[in-house]
């Protein structure tokens, strides 16, 4: 029971990303609607397609110049050959270079404790997420214990802790305002004690044009160290879903200062835009690792880029 | 914010340069990069298209005047255009009703509860209300603890009915709580929700009738891409709501959201939220904006921020101090507090035309006073009164004391001799503006 849960497949990624799906093929179906050459008009309509499903205007033009390219070479390219060739170019930004086979939440052969950082501006869902996380992580059979290090915004730790609860994990925590490094110590130390096999650290939303608040989180990483020399194992970037051209100056302003090495991008079960995935996995060398598609706490997938297209073109 | 669509309009009005008339193509290749920039705003794309074509229209057969360069015209036309699709003139929310009912609705995590609290704040120091803030976000955890912190920071009460899953229930009792107590304004917290969640929009609908609002304001986050439009509509549609609000606009955002949502809705946007601290909250003022998006400052804002914090009678104290060069350190910490008051140093500064592109990418934090506050409150009164007793071994303790080192002292002694010096030639000179001097910003 508990397993059917925790798998919610294919249906699940298929509901979450309905509306983008809806969309998305709604639009495209219009572009092509009467036409049977890829011309500029087509472009062009492509073009609004792409950029208002949020795919980002670097990567939508990168598209379509491909495209073009295709178009200049084949000389003739009929539109109900278009759905197939974006297919493959999407599929080719999202599962080039950049992205590496995904482990999920399966853990062996990592380092124990595995610790997670959390990173991310106000309000995009860290704590949603980390709640989500952590009863994944659960299920697979991993002991988990969270860190409240956001220790500024009003009745974060609160949030957290009911969260915690929820999931059935521990939560190591002090008082509002205070010092957020001494939380990660105490919740590595913790870890490391007892043996515990997950650590996620919650850090404060803070917007990624703040110096002082981004170099905290330097401050942070080397307290981590002390505990734990390799840790944070994962910087975990957490993107909303219905962010749009900020959402590349988030990334790279964090990668910055933290070394994100992995990406989750939220809400995207409200909104038409998944295509900003397709974007930040063109743009960055971080993969998108894993996709919030809900409330509950089962609504987190890890992200796999032939699926999500799959579900885009079936 | 906007910085990248004024640097690109600049470049692409280069290319205007030296045409004396503006034609079909010499006029091309500038919208296209405006138009471009628009979308990298996240302008919504029909509304970006929209946009360049009327500018487009107006520009058009234009004679540029000797007097006016072919760039700077096109700036003038664009920023007109600008500034009449966010609607041209603030719109003040309507608080005249006793209590007046406050509605606060948007998507998750776009930042209403933190919101409530700088509107109750603003209602209560700015506006001589007495509000109340309601919890009516029963789902998310912790919602309701978050308010009841903001609401003690703004230093307004916080109605709770812990227990209650009825929101409607909630939002009435608190009216009927506020009208028995005597509070003149009623702010109710809702929870956030998606547009697309037909059972939450039912929900904030239904709110909206029990309380019949004399404001609804949709709350946004200026970084939202280009679902802004769908997001806005359907709230819109819902809710018909009074008022907007842009919130996280202390960001890097581009903020193109505003331009969308005012054009499609036709709704204003009442209110900007541009940090964390309770009084971080900004009438909106859509001429600023467009002048602000063109990179001509928005120094009206800093003006008037600026009286806010003035304190007349300390000015002419200072005045009189200056004038008989009898300036302080105890002065200088003074014009320190008051600039600090005044908010984030880099935000004022990016208000200053010509300012907000050069410190773009400059680490300016309200920190940027620490070590000479550290100084300072490292001297006796004595030497503060009387900066001319600091002696080498003196220098030495303050550094010393305050963690700095002597150069670091000595630095602030001269920057602090040369502010005197330059005061004491303004005063003869005119009155005194005493907080266009920014001490530690040489």
């Amino acid at each position: 029971m508990v397993a059917a849960l925790f798998s919610p497949g294919r249906k699940k990624l298929d509901k979450g990303l309905e509306k983008t799906k809806e969309n998305v093929f709604k639009k495209l179906s219009r572009v092509v609607a009467g036409r049977s050459k890829v011309d500029d008009a087509v472009l062009d309509d492509l073009e609004e397609v792409l950029i208002t499903s949020d795919v980002g205007v670097e990567t939508t033009l990168k598209i379509i110049e491909r495209i073009e390219t295709r178009v200049a070479r084949d000389k003739y390219l009929g539109t109900d050959e278009l759905n197939t060739i974006l297919k493959e170019e999407i599929s080719a930004l999202l599962t080039g270079e950049n992205q590496r086979p995904e482990e999920g939440f399966n853990l062996s052969g990592k380092p124990r404790p595995y610790v997670i950082m959390v990173v991310g501006v106000n309000g995009v869902g860290k704590t949603t997420t980390i709640a989500k996380l952590a009863w994944q992580f659960k299920q697979h059979g991993y002991s988990v214990i969270l860190g409240a290090a956001d220790t500024f915004r009003a009745a974060a730790i609160d949030q957290l802790q009911i969260w915690a609860d929820r999931a059935g994990t521990e939560l190591v925590k002090q008082q509002m305002g205070s010092d957020p490094a001494s939380v990660v110590f105490d919740t590595l130390s913790a870890a490391k004690a007892r043996n515990i096999e997950v650590v996620i650290i919650d850090t404060a939303g803070r917007l990624h044009n703040k110096a002082n608040l981004m170099n905290e989180l330097g401050k942070i990483k080397r307290v981590m160290q002390k505990v734990i020399p390799d840790a944070p194992h994962e910087i975990l970037l957490i993107l909303d879903g219905s962010t749009g051209q900020n959402a590349f100056e988030q990334a790279r302003q964090f990668a910055e200062v933290t070394e994100v090495n992995a990406i989750a991008v939220t809400k995207l079960d409200g909104t038409a835009k998944g295509g900003v995935v397709i974007g930040i996995s063109d743009q960055f060398k971080v993969p998108v690792k894993y996709i919030g598609i809900g409330e509950g706490l089962q609504d987190i997938q890890v992200f796999d880029a032939r699926e999500f297209v799959d579900s885009l073109f079936s | 914010m906007f910085e990248n669509l004024t640097d690109r309009l600049e470049r692409s009005f280069k290319l205007l340069k030296g045409q004396g008339r503006i034609t079909e193509i010499n006029v091309a290749e500038t919208l296209k990069e405006v138009r471009r920039a628009l979308l990298d705003a996240d302008v919504h794309y029909k509304i970006a298209k929209t946009f360049t074509d009327r500018v487009k229209e107006r520009a058009l057969g234009q004679d540029v005047i000797a007097a006016v360069q072919p760039g700077q015209l096109m700036i003038k036309i664009v920023h007109d255009e600008l500034a009449e699709l966010m609607g041209n003139e603030a719109v003040d929310i309507n608080i005249k009703a006793n209590p007046a009912i406050i509605l606060i609705a948007g998507l998750q995590g776009s930042g209403k509860t933190t919101f409530a609290a700088k509107l109750a704040h603003l209602l209560k120091t700015k506006r001589s209300k007495k509000p109340l803030l309601v919890a009516g976000d029963i789902y998310r955890p912790a919602a309701i603890n978050q308010l009841k912190v903001l609401g003690e920071q703004a230093g307004v009460p916080v109605f709770t009915e812990e227990g209650v899953k009825d929101p409607v229930k909630i939002a009435k009792n608190a009216i009927r709580h506020a009208k028995k107590e005597g509070y003149s304004a009623v702010i109710i917290d809702t929870a956030g929700r998606l547009a697309v969640d037909e059972e939450m929009m039912k929900e904030i609908t239904s709110i909206k009738q029990a309380v019949n609002p004399h404001e609804t304001l949709f709350v946004v986050d200026a970084m939202t891409g280009q679902d802004a439009v769908n997001t806005a509509k359907t709230f819109n549609d819902r809710l018909d709501y009074e008022g907007v609000v842009l919130t996280k606009l202390d960001g890097d955002a581009r903020g193109g959201a505003a331009l969308t949502i005012r054009s499609v809705v036709n709704k204003p946007i009442k209110f900007v939220s541009t940090g964390e601290k309770v009084d971080a909250l900004d009438v909106f003022f859509p001429e600023r904006m467009a002048d602000r998006i063109l990179g001509m400052g928005d120094i009206v804002s800093l003006v008037e921020k600026a009286q806010e914090q003035f304190d007349e009678e300390e000015a002419r104290k200072l005045q009189k101090k200056i004038a008989k060069n009898q300036f302080n350190f105890d002065d200088f910490l003074g014009q320190i507090q008051q600039i600090k008051k005044m908010g984030n140093v880099k935000d004022l500064a990016a208000m200053i035309p010509g300012v907000g592109k050069a410190i773009k990418n400059m680490d300016i934090d309200d920190d940027a006073f620490k070590g000479i506050e550290a100084i300072i409150r490292s001297m006796t009164p004595e030497e503060r009164a009387n900066p001319m007793v600091l002696n080498g071994s003196r220098r030495k303790r303050i550094a010393q004391g305050s963690g700095t080192s002597v150069p670091e002292v000595n630095r602030l002694m001269k920057q602090f001799n040369e502010t005197r010096k330059m005061m004491k030639l303004m005063s003869n000179k005119k009155k005194l503006s005493g907080m266009m001097n920014m001490p530690g910003l040489h």
